[in-house]
């Protein structure tokens, strides 16, 4: 009785150990970079995985200053009507 | 005052977005999104300035519903146009840095779709002053303190929401190369804001001496 609890205890301690073991394995496997078994070209990869990063910074940087140039040029020209109606009519206004 | 303080400002704003691509080139690249994540350095500084643009639009708009100040009128017609120009450059830089790094060109999250609604605000402003009829202005004012108020929740939306933007905290934690460029580019911005608010608010100025130049004529 006393001999089958104890066989227990050590089949339980190995139990433990080799399922600890197996599983630390597994979780330092997971953790290791996959190994390469081929090489891939770039224009296999996924679409968003090769697209360029070069254009799309082009793109926002030449949107932003589009959009500022011509919002400071719609200031300017609506300014200078403004200004140039106000100056007509102070004229005629004199005139009268 | 303002009309001398223009034209250093001006020097002083071109001055700084020469400097600015220097800068922005000498940056470090980011380790994961590379190249494009130089997208960053006007892509945030366009927002700051939009939510600068609309506190000052709220500001002004409380003093002309409260107050009547015909002044705060002409402030937040000027900043609320400026709100949505700089509010435009963001939501268009923000897509072409996020295609690269998310993989998608827009995602219907808290931040980005609250920036979006808040643009909506200022634009509503604009389409209500430009075809709302007489009385428009104060109906007008109402909605830009609307846009104000949802100011705070875009900035905080990414610490509260799950979100794929980037949080608040990047900024603090950037490497001096970094933050370097983007204070450089955040200075270009305010001083951009502030010189074209100015010549913006000098237009409002000039269509009310206009109107009041009619109105005497007509007298």
């Amino acid at each position: 009785m006393v001999l089958r609890g104890r066989m227990l205890c050590v089949l339980l301690t190995l139990w433990i150990g080799v399922a600890g073991t197996v599983e630390t394995g597994t979780v330092s496997l997971s953790v290791q970079p996959q190994q390469q078994e081929e090489f891939v070209p770039v224009e296999e990869l996924e679409p968003e995985d090769q697209l360029p990063a070069a254009p799309l910074l082009v793109a926002a940087y030449a949107f932003a200053w589009l959009a500022i140039f011509v919002y400071l040029w719609s200031i300017w020209r609506r300014l200078a009507h403004v200004e140039r109606e106000l100056g007509d009519l102070a004229r005629r206004m004199a005139k009268r | 005052m303002t009309q001398r303080l223009f034209l250093p400002l001006v020097v002083a704003a071109t001055v700084v977005f020469a400097v600015a691509p220097l800068l922005i080139a000498w940056a470090p690249y980011e380790s994961t999104m590379g190249l494009v994540q130089k997208i960053f350095y006007f892509h945030m500084p366009s927002w700051a300035a939009m939510f600068v643009s609309a506190l000052v639009c709220g500001v002004a708009s409380a003093f002309f519903l409260f107050k009547g100040h015909a002044t705060g009128d002409r402030i937040a017609a000027a900043a609320a146009e400026l709100a949505v120009v700089f509010g435009l450059i963001g939501l268009v830089t923000g897509p072409l840095w996020a295609r690269k790094a998310w993989g998608v060109w827009w995602q219907w999250d808290a931040r980005l779709t609250m920036a979006l609604v808040l643009w909506m605000i200022f634009i509503s402003y604009l389409l209500l002053r430009e075809y709302g009829g007489p009385g428009s202005e104060k109906l007008a004012a109402g909605v830009a303190l609307f846009g104000m108020a949802n100011v705070p929740f875009v900035y905080w939306s990414v610490n509260v929401w799950r979100t794929v933007h980037p949080t608040t905290n990047v900024v603090p934690t950037l490497v001096p190369g970094m933050r370097i460029a983007l204070w450089w580019s955040l200075a270009g911005f305010l001083l951009l804001y502030t010189t074209t608010m100015m010549a913006r608010v000098r237009l409002e100025s000039q269509r009310a001496s206009l109107d009041r130049l009619y109105r005497d004529l007509d007298d």
